[in-house]
């Protein structure tokens, strides 16, 4: 532990802070659980009740979202049985603020138009009651003649405006104009709405071209409305627009990725590669050309992998299914998901199949794509989809180390790491911090003996023997301290291995030895 | 924490009128529907309205049945339904289709709309199409503000950033304007107004515009100053791994609307738990603005003292043991209620930390915060999205190292991206296109280097100058010039001496010494130079928009020193601890008003592109 510290103090020191680590064994947690588990012994029968009693949630009875989920619980219930006062307390409500209500709604009750039409058939004297009182100036207004400011003012009050006058182009554009000079988007989407509906699609397109500020509003407007073909139509007359080439790519991306978003919402996994397919005749920029490609080959192969595999599960013939049975189909994951699959359940693969395949026959089309390409069965050869995919050295590592280690298959493990070197030496390269194949390892509960071996591959002396410590790889430690000829170290290490173990042992076998001149 | 600031802070306003406010408001537009009727509440408006009121006071308005908005047929048997909803086209149509199924199925209803905080024109468009303009009523709920806590108000409109930031609409400014204002006329008339940014400038322009529209009355004022500023302003510091209690609660458990919900690991039993996180929580109280490496010393320490209270029974007579348990006993319970869930809180956290190694990411942070071996960051944040953790989590990463480095190398950015869409699925490809846009995630432009800096301050000013198409696409995503602000305000303390987070002297404890919000330091030098004289550089590295007014009621001396904070875009809780101890620093009192309380995860998952 010493060491690890110090190893961390280096960091904190180096980078100014104080030593503050995130660390299981903090002293300060124990102290304050420990402080607070006496607390808790402390003789209290009725504890429990008045901790029921004290309100903890943010939802005490008489909640609004828990009556929602009441509500949804209990379906249809009748209607009586609500046990709620019937006298309406309507006053005690409204003394409660010294504020006038009147006042906080002045010119902003919007509902105008609505309540109007609504007036007609409604006898309900109270709905009128308020419209009485509207004063007569508004109703004057309404026959009134404003200019395009006058009309956005009055919009941005939330007061009605008859659009329809404006019917020139002209008074139009002009009506967006003022509306952006407002620099209220509420205001610009009602005069957009209005010129969509009373303009060409060509004119309105035109015009906005040059009015940045207003297009962004009618891009946003269609996309919530969810009108992609109109959005669609917009991005592909802007790309038209003679304007510098910058423009045109950028309406032309837009365009594309609208169309290629469509995608999300297809569940069908052929029905989905069709679509993709499709979306590469589109202008994604050559880099996203790539990425597409590489999905829909990608889809493709798992569509090949999840057939034979299905079928092999159910057959019950492959062990690996039976041992670990899939939890999920592979369709529609990403790429480094179906790389950890295949490591998984089909490492030993080769990369080409040499000889015929013989019983597992695959179904359906023969892979055509270049993702696919060579014989049956070794699409799902992790060498292969590294191949085809070109994936990075590192991220192969990672993730065939994370799946040969959750296999518990330590051979595999330890074969990712060999290397020779010229003078025909084995040594185990990592593309990896070996603090990294450590942490991988042991998240997948890898064993003592086999974490050991890795942890001495640190670079680091200090980090070493902080994963050491944490690992409890007794023999590093041991050995480390051996070699130090550091006495007190190996004494005060003796309290923390078992009592009775191999490494307590160990450790008297070298204390009581002579061979060792220790420093201490 | 030691309070070795001033101890004169002014006193907070009283903000819990803004609650009865807005319910009086509620139940006199309940009343315009009068009868019976059941009620369906949008889904993210529910925890705000049961801040304010509850069933009791809605069944008492008449409020037969309570639903949530699901997008589904309704079960509803009443002849009256209101919709209490935001102003979103989704839920309108809905409410149309519902209207429309009545229709062909021959059942006569009464419906009426509340928006809240305001109806769009947008909305009313779709009732117009659907052909049901007219059957429905409508009406605006002017629910601005939602105070959370003490010191914290909040608009809660969690839209206002992709809106605002990524689509570039401006449908919520006019609602900042209406917040500023419904501030001003209950606690104002402000002295001083600052802000920065295109939206604030907006915003601010827009509550004078509503204020021209009535006359104030001399008051005492209760608020002095007012700062308003823009999220894109700063977008490194909600980027950055949070350290603090609160926001760390935030980071991990998610604070919703001032509430949170521990799980069972948490809670220590079978069913999660709902608290209410603020001032109200003696306990949270103390803790929320420590850094966490001093939470655990305070709660064992805490539980110490408690233990102590506790043993003081012993020996106490029957008299002295009565006034013991009426009056102590029930209030050392509560603490020891208290102090249980914060340690087991911290618990979690700890073992949450501990588990996606923690130290090495923030030694990651802090070398992009200091621009400092940068290929290091690089390989750690691969390795990141080698390994798939979480999805956001690679992306704040990726974030952060384009907004210190003002872009990403194009060879970097194509790396990083194609390992980013093997990692997590090539339909991100949609996620880097609303990044870019938004200039979170950017590929330096070759040759673009210092002297494109110049060309586009003041570009973005307003379209009378501009007019140009392109800028439609892409003027939102903004110069970013993080390390030249950096050098300029002194964000990244000197590296030598230490940092005793005990101790805070500035607010860069809030990121373990190793970073002063930069949103924070802005307000700070503001402040300090009561407007923009001396800052010249600055604004011109921020793409400018500031502004400072000063009013003509000049508000007495207590009220000069609070100060309302309005962030537009969201705030995060890292940035409230800072300006709550810049506050005691400096004896303001601070009130954070947010669009929304932000977090990199809420900011990013507002810009994911993954779904449909």
């Amino acid at each position: 532990m010493m060491k690890s510290r110090s190893d961390e103090e280096e960091y904190w020191n180096a980078s100014k802070f104080k030593a503050f680590t995130f660390d299981d064994e903090d002293d300060d947690l124990r102290e304050s659980k420990s402080a607070f588990e006496s607390l808790a012994q402390l003789p209290d029968e009725d504890e429990r009740d008045h901790v029921e009693e004290v309100s903890w949630s943010g939802e005490p009875v008489g909640s609004i979202s828990r009556s929602v989920r009441e509500t949804a619980a209990s379906g249809r219930r009748t209607e009586g049985e609500a046990a709620f006062p019937a006298r309406v307390d309507a006053d005690l409500a409204k003394v409660n603020s010294g504020y006038s209500l009147s006042s906080l709604f002045k010119g902003r009750r919007g509902a105008s138009v609505a309540t109007l039409a609504d007036v007609s058939g409604d006898r309900s004297g109270r709905t009128v009651a308020p419209e009485i009182r509207r004063p007569k100036s508004e109703k004057e207004d309404l026959v009134g003649d404003w200019s395009p400011q006058d009309a956005v003012n009055r919009m941005r009050q939330g007061k009605p405006v008859p659009l329809e006058r404006f019917r020139c182009l002209q008074d139009k554009l002009r009506l967006l104009d003022r509306s952006v000079d407002a620099q209220d988007g509420n205001v610009i989407t009602a005069v957009l709405i209005f010129l969509k509906k009373s303009l060409s699609k060509e004119v309105l397109f035109g015009e906005l071209a040059s009015r940045p500020t207003a297009l962004r509003h009618l891009f946003a407007y269609l996309s919530e409305s969810g009108d992609d073909a109109l959005l669609a139509d917009l991005y592909r007359a802007l790309g038209r627009v003679e304007d510098a080439a910058v423009t045109r790519s950028h309406a032309t991306t837009k365009y594309t990725l609208l169309h290629y978003k469509e995608h999300l919402s297809i569940t069908d996994e052929k029905k989905k590669r069709d679509f993709l397919k499709s979306c590469l005749s589109l202008q994604f920029s050559p880099e996203d050309q790539v990425q597409l490609q590489d999905q829909v080959s990608l889809l493709e192969r798992q569509m090949l992998i999840e057939a034979t595999d299905r079928q092999a599960e159910l057959g019950g013939k492959a062990e690996i299914f039976q041992k670990f049975p899939r939890r999920a189909s592979i369709l529609h994951m990403p790429l480094v998901t179906t790389l950890y699959y295949c490591c998984f359940y089909h490492y030993g693969q080769p990369e080409v199949r040499s000889a015929r395949p013989r019983s597992s026959r695959v179904r359906g089309k023969v892979p055509t794509c270049r993702s696919c390409a060579g014989p049956q069965g070794s699409f799902s050869s992790p060498q292969n989809l590294r191949n085809s995919f070109k994936i990075s050295e590192k991220q192969f590592f990672v993730t065939a180390l994370s799946a040969r280690a959750k296999q518990k298959s330590w051979r595999d493990v330890d074969a990712l790491f060999a290397g020779r070197s010229w003078l025909g030496f084995t040594r185990k390269k990592s593309p990896l911090a070996f603090q990294v194949v450590v942490d991988i390892l042991h998240r997948n509960s890898a064993p003592v003996h086999v974490l050991q071996e890795y942890v001495g591959l640190v670079d680091d002396a200090d980090a070493r023997m902080a994963l050491a410590h944490k690992h409890k790889c007794h023999d590093l430690v041991i050995n480390t301290y051996r070699d130090f000829k550091d006495r007190r170290l190996l004494l005060g290490y003796r309290g923390k291995v078992e009592a009775g173990s191999a490494a307590e042992r160990k450790i008297d076998e070298l204390l009581d030895g002579s061979q060792i001149r220790w420093k201490n | 924490m030691a309070y070795s600031g001033r101890k004169d802070s002014p006193e907070l306003p009283d903000f819990s009128l803004l609650k009865r406010l807005a319910r009086d408001q509620l139940v006199y537009l309940l009343e315009q529907l009068p009868g019976k009727k059941d009620l369906f509440i949008e889904a993210d408006l529910m925890s705000p309205l049961d801040r304010i009121a509850n069933v009791s006071i809605l069944k008492q308005h008449d409020v037969d049945k309570l639903y949530k908005v699901e997008y589904k047929p309704i079960i509803s048997t009443s002849d009256q339904l209101c919709f209490l909803i935001r102003p979103r086209i989704k839920t309108v149509k809905w409410i149309s289709d519902v209207v429309n199924a009545d229709k062909a199925g021959g059942k006569f209803r009464k419906y009426k709309i509340i928006f809240t905080p305001q109806k769009f024109y947008a909305c009313e468009t779709v009732l117009e199409e659907q052909g049901v303009f007219g059957n429905v009523s409508m009406d605006e709920w002017g629910f601005h503000l939602l105070p959370l806590d003490d010191d914290i108000i909040s608009l809660e409109l969690s839209e206002f950033f992709r809106d605002n930031y990524l689509a570039g609409d401006l449908r919520w400014v006019r609602t900042a304007g209406s917040a500023l204002h419904l501030l001003h006329s209950i606690y104002g008339p402000f002295s001083k107004v600052y802000g920065i940014g295109r939206c604030s400038k907006m915003a601010y322009e827009s509550w004078k515009e509503q204020a021209k529209e009535e006359e104030q009355k001399p008051r005492n004022s209760e608020i002095g100053n007012v700062f308003l500023i823009d999220r894109d302003v700063d977008f490194v510091t909600p980027m950055c791994s949070q350290v603090v209690y609160e926001g760390l609660v935030d980071d991990i458990f998610r604070i919703k609307c001032g509430c949170v919900e521990f799980g069972t690991d948490v809670s220590s039993s079978d069913k999660s738990i709902k608290v209410m996180l603020n001032s109200q929580d003696k306990v949270f109280n103390e803790i929320r603005n420590e850094h966490f490496s001093n939470v655990f010393s305070f709660l064992s320490q805490k539980a110490r003292n408690l233990q102590v209270a506790y043993d003081k029974r012993r020996g106490m007579d029957i008299k002295q043991m009565k006034t013991f348990v009426s009056e102590e006993l029930k209030g050392l319970k509560q603490e020891h209620r208290l102090l249980s869930l914060h340690i087991s809180a911290s618990e979690s956290i700890m073992k949450k930390k501990t588990k996606q190694d923690f130290q090495e990411l923030l030694k990651t942070e802090h070398s992009l915060l200091e621009g400092f071996e940068i290929r290091e960051c690089i390989s750690f944040i691969e390795e990141h999205i080698n390994r798939q953790v979480s999805m956001t989590e690679s992306l704040r990463l990726l974030c952060l190292l384009s907004l210190t480095e003002n872009g990403l190398l194009p060879k970097d950015y194509r790396s990083l991206k194609t390992q980013y869409l093997q990692s997590y699925g090539v339909e991100h490809l949609l996620t880097f296109a609303n990044l870019k846009q938004s200039g979170l995630l950017v590929e330096q432009q070759q040759g673009e280097t210092l002297t494109v800096m110049e060309s586009k301050v003041g570009k973005l000013v307003n379209d009378k100058t501009a007019g140009k198409l392109t800028d439609a696409f892409s003027s939102l995503a903004r110069k970013n010039n993080f390390r030249a602000l950096s050098r300029k305000l002194n964000l990244v303390p000197k590296s030598d001496d230490e940092y005793d987070l005990r101790l805070p002297r500035d607010m860069a404890y809030v990121f373990s010494g190793a970073y002063i919000p930069l949103s924070c330091k802005i307000i700070e030098q503001v402040l300090e130079r009561d407007g923009w004289t001396g800052l010249e550089e600055v604004t011109k590295l921020l793409n400018g928009n500031e502004f400072a007014v000063t009013g003509k009621n000049g508000a007495n001396n207590e009220a000069q020193r609070i100060v309302v904070v309005m962030f537009l875009g969201g705030c995060t809780y890292s940035e409230i601890s800072a300006l709550r101890f810049l506050g005691r620093e400096r004896g303001y009192k601070f009130i954070v008003v947010a669009t929304a309380i932000a977090s990199s995860s809420r900011l990013l998952e507002a810009l994911l592109g993954n779904h449909v």
